[in-house]
């Protein structure tokens, strides 16, 4: 590939990603009244959204089930666990990922 | 108040800082050992800002030059930003020309936090919006940058702290459950992708669980509206 092909490469990549996030945007432009159904969309998609990027972390841990799977269960517990003890956002990112370091790097089987 | 709601912000952000320096990095580096120098990551990260498209690109720039592939991989890995850009129409509406820029640097994690934080009333909430977008903009492009300058010299090894990421999500989703009225996106939203990942595997299954949820609120909504 030449240096230009390489500069072109970038350039799509680069173009397609903005597409894909300014493109609702201009379709539903400030000035004229947003279709219901996309104000609904704007409301109801976000909490769906959260549970999907969830389920998108652990792909790799659902798919091929091996001792990193039960290090993700495991540590994804202690993270739930101590938000719902605690109720704070550091703390238990913190001590999930802290475990789950532990888990994987000092305990083999 | 501007540095009131910068400091907000950074604290929210932390745990995406140590998540985006890292795998920052080890997209420089991996970029380092693909035969790249410390420009091609940097330049990526600050163009396209998209993860994994920059892996993918790092791999059809050694192969032969193939532009419709580019765009089609790209659009399939990003379109999920379609369904952010959405959901964020009124919030990041009346931001001015910052709008721009936060629409350009919506990822995963912005939209997340953006989407979830509840802010004080001491704290401009758009402000904080703008802040967030650009702190993890920074982030990913100095690990990017870091990683490709110092590929040669060292190896980043702490397997196991991309975990941050899964954990910052999971704890999203758990204010989200915690807070929310109805739960029917939520487990709707997990229960779907968990499905739709073992029917169409890890390269689609995002793509169609979104496409699959909003025709479920399409249904939803009509059943609503006919009340």
């Amino acid at each position: 590939m030449t240096l230009t092909e390489q500069i072109i490469t970038i350039a799509i990549a680069s173009v397609t990603t903005m597409a894909t996030r300014f493109v609702p945007f201009f379709v539903f432009p400030e000035h004229k009244p947003t279709p219901r159904f996309v104000k609904y969309l704007g409301d109801y998609l976000p909490p769906a959204i959260l549970g999907i990027l969830v389920v998108y972390c652990y792909k790799d841990q659902i798919l091929t089930i091996n001792r990193e799977t039960l290090w993700g269960i495991i540590a994804g517990t202690i993270t739930l666990g101590i938000h719902f003890w605690k109720q704070n956002m550091m703390l238990s990112i913190l001590a999930g990922t802290a475990s789950y370091i532990l888990l994987l790097n000092f305990v083999h089987f | 108040m501007k540095s009131q709601t910068f400091k907000f912000a950074f604290q929210k952000t932390i745990p995406i800082m140590a998540g985006f320096i890292f795998l920052g990095a080890t997209y420089g580096i991996y970029m380092h050992q693909s035969g790249f120098n410390f420009l091609y990551p940097t330049l990526m990260a600050a163009t396209i800002f998209g993860g994994s498209v920059e892996f993918v690109i790092a791999n059809l720039l050694l192969g032969k030059f193939n532009p419709w592939l580019v765009f089609f991989l790209t659009f399939i890995i990003n379109s999920r930003h379609l369904f952010y850009a959405i959901s964020m129409l009124s919030k990041y509406r009346g931001t001015g020309r910052k709008q721009i820029f936060m629409v350009f640097g919506m990822c995963d994690e912005t939209f997340a936090i953006n989407y979830s934080t509840k802010v004080p009333s001491n704290i401009d909430h758009k402000e904080f919006m703008f802040y967030v977008t650009l702190l993890d903009y920074a982030y990913w492009v100095s690990g990017a940058f870091l990683g490709g300058v110092l590929g040669g010299l060292i190896t980043i090894k702490l397997p196991g702290l991309d975990f941050v990421m899964t954990a910052l999500f999971l704890v999203l989703f758990a204010n989200q459950f915690i807070n929310e009225k109805s739960h029917f996106s939520t487990i709707t939203g997990l229960l779907l992708t968990f499905i739709t990942l073992f029917v169409v595997g890890t390269q689609w299954f995002l793509l169609v669980s979104l496409i699959l949820m909003v025709i479920i609120l399409r249904i939803r909504y009509h059943r609503e509206v006919a009340k």
